[in-house]
């Protein structure tokens, strides 16, 4: 397993990159969470997930992405999924999260 | 439409389905997981709300416990409810407690205001965008719900996404009984400790009377059984004892001689060496202080053990038994260690007390006859704790009395006795009779 990564990249044009790691459950989803809360309430306006190195995202995971999606939509920042492989993109498909995020192949 | 077209939409379909089926089924089994095992029960209702919310993509939610005592639900965990959604909601009435507690099944919110609680919470219901509310029931028992909002897709809640929460649901209301279950276990044990130390308490204020009653009997020797009980406390701290079994050693001395309400008064208060006849009948006072004592459910081992045996010696030369150095119960030799001091400390009808340099020649000479000579070290210790100021305990001081613990060359006496004295008893190792 590679390191579930927490390291959070920013641009000047108030744009964060937080990488979910390989597996997405509730330690590494935890940690994300309060990354994106954290560069939210530093005034990011865009928050992007980066799962290009994601295989698999679990129902907490899940949850976490929507407490994400929902306290940027609560600011009207906005927050993209980047790089989800195809069974990723068929779950956050499945479940309306692409309704409310931009899916960034 | 083609007929492969149909396939292949046919596929896609069946497809979506097998994936959405994968998931929920794998966050049913985590769910599972998650409540047995013993993590914390805040931790636990938290996982579970993320699994439910995730599994089937619900934008927010709160699990509620019940109290029955306060009819109240109050918040565990939630997501998304936002800060203005109560903590604690009301269960008012009982028929609606009932209504609750028919079963585990979502009530659809919008449906659900003919229910005074729906009334009463509309507002905050409807601001976190709630739609479904599913009491949690183990046995006809409301021991909770959940409240769930509306799902990312933005689709009504289907009968099978309704089926999937409340599998769900009932793992949550087995946590939650759990719990429940586990504070009730907590309360009784923490009743049960309550009713052993009023017990407790009672057993000891029981016991000082008894040992007030012990010492009005024999006017010459007041005071003599609370002191036998403070010098064999000293002498069980000063051995390094637990605080159970030290209170034991007090209770011990307190009621060593119980006995002694048996024996005539006449023979307890004579002024004068009584005779062979009279000292046959007072020796007999041992064995009715046990008779008396061992029908009781003493909350410390011992008790009854060392009234019998509190006049045995280590040379055997003691009664009721005759019993030798390891055949007399422990107890037993710190009793008879604190009865014999306080004898040789207090005026007799036929005799006043002895001078110091007296009482603990005689306790050295008798060391490893009469006393174990680990004990006469406990004893002398905590007296020359108190003399050196080492101990802020005032116990020798209250008992012997200031002038006697003031007495020039006190402490030379003790510190000297306390040197002379071997580590062990020399009749540990002798064979017995």
């Amino acid at each position: 397993m590679t390191e579930v990564s927490s390291q959070v990249l920013s641009d000047s044009q108030g744009t964060a990159t937080v990488f979910a790691g390989d597996y997405l459950n509730k330690l590494s989803g935890e940690r994300i969470e309060r990354e994106c809360r954290a560069k939210l309430n530093e005034g990011c306006r865009e928050i992007i997930v980066d799962f290009s190195g994601t295989e698999i995202v679990n129902s907490i995971g899940i949850s976490i992405l929507m407490g994400v999606i929902d306290a940027a939509s609560g600011i009207g920042a906005r927050v993209v999924f980047a790089e989800p492989n195809k069974m990723t993109t068929e779950l956050f498909d499945m479940l309306g999260l692409t309704r409310h995020v931009e899916i960034r192949a | 439409m083609k007929l492969q077209d149909m396939r292949s939409t046919n596929f896609s379909r069946f497809a979506a389905e097998r994936n959405k089926l994968v998931h929920t089924f794998g966050a049913l089994a985590e769910i599972g997981q998650e409540v047995s095992n013993k993590h914390n029960f805040q931790e636990t209702i938290r996982t579970s709300l993320h699994l439910v919310l995730g599994s089937l993509g619900i934008m927010r939610g709160g699990v509620v416990r019940y109290t029955r005592f306060e009819n109240e639900l109050n918040m565990v965990s939630a997501r998304g409810l936002g800060d203005d959604f109560p903590f604690g909601m009301s269960l008012c009435y009982e028929d609606e407690r009932q209504f609750l507690a028919n079963g585990l099944y979502p009530i659809e919110c919008d449906q659900a205001r003919v229910l005074p609680f729906f009334q009463v919470y509309d507002r905050s219901i409807g601001q976190a965008k709630i739609e479904l509310f599913v009491p949690l029931v183990v046995r006809d028992e409301l021991l909770g719900g959940i409240f769930l909002g509306e799902k990312a897709s933005g689709e009504q809640y289907t009968s099978y996404d309704k089926e999937i929460i409340c599998a769900m649901g009932r793992h949550i209301a087995v946590a939650i009984s759990q719990r429940n279950l586990m504070a009730e276990l907590e309360r009784r044990a923490d009743e049960n400790r309550r009713l052993y130390d009023d017990l407790k308490m009672t057993y000891k204020d029981t016991v000082k009377a008894f040992a007030a009653a012990i010492d009005r009997k024999d006017k010459y020797t007041e005071g003599h059984s609370v002191r036998v009980g403070k010098y064999s406390e000293i002498i069980a701290r000063e051995l390094g004892w637990g605080e159970e079994e030290i209170e034991g050693a007090a209770f011990a001395g307190y009621l060593h001689d119980i006995g002694k309400i048996t024996v005539e008064r006449k023979i307890i208060n004579a002024p004068y060496r009584i005779n062979a006849k009279e000292s046959s009948e007072l020796n007999k006072h041992p064995g009715a202080g046990f008779e008396i004592l061992q029908p009781i459910r003493h909350p410390y081992a011992g008790v009854p053990l060392a009234a019998k045996y509190h006049h045995e010696r280590l040379d055997g030369r003691g009664y009721p038994d005759g019993l030798y150095d390891r055949e007399i119960p422990y107890i037993a030799k710190v009793v008879n260690l604190a009865d014999a001091f306080d004898a040789m400390t207090s005026d007799r009808p036929y005799r006043r007390r002895r001078s110091a340099p007296e009482v603990f020649e005689d306790l050295q000479r008798n060391t490893g006859k009469q006393f174990a000579p680990e004990l006469v070290t406990a004893l002398l210790r905590g007296m020359m704790k108190e003399l050196s100021g080492e101990s802020k305990d005032k116990t020798f001081r209250k008992m012997l009395g200031r002038e006697y613990m003031e007495s020039e060359g006190l402490m030379p006496i003790v510190r000297t006795a306390l040197n002379g004295l071997a580590p062990t008893s020399p009749l540990t190792f002798v064979a017995y009779k």
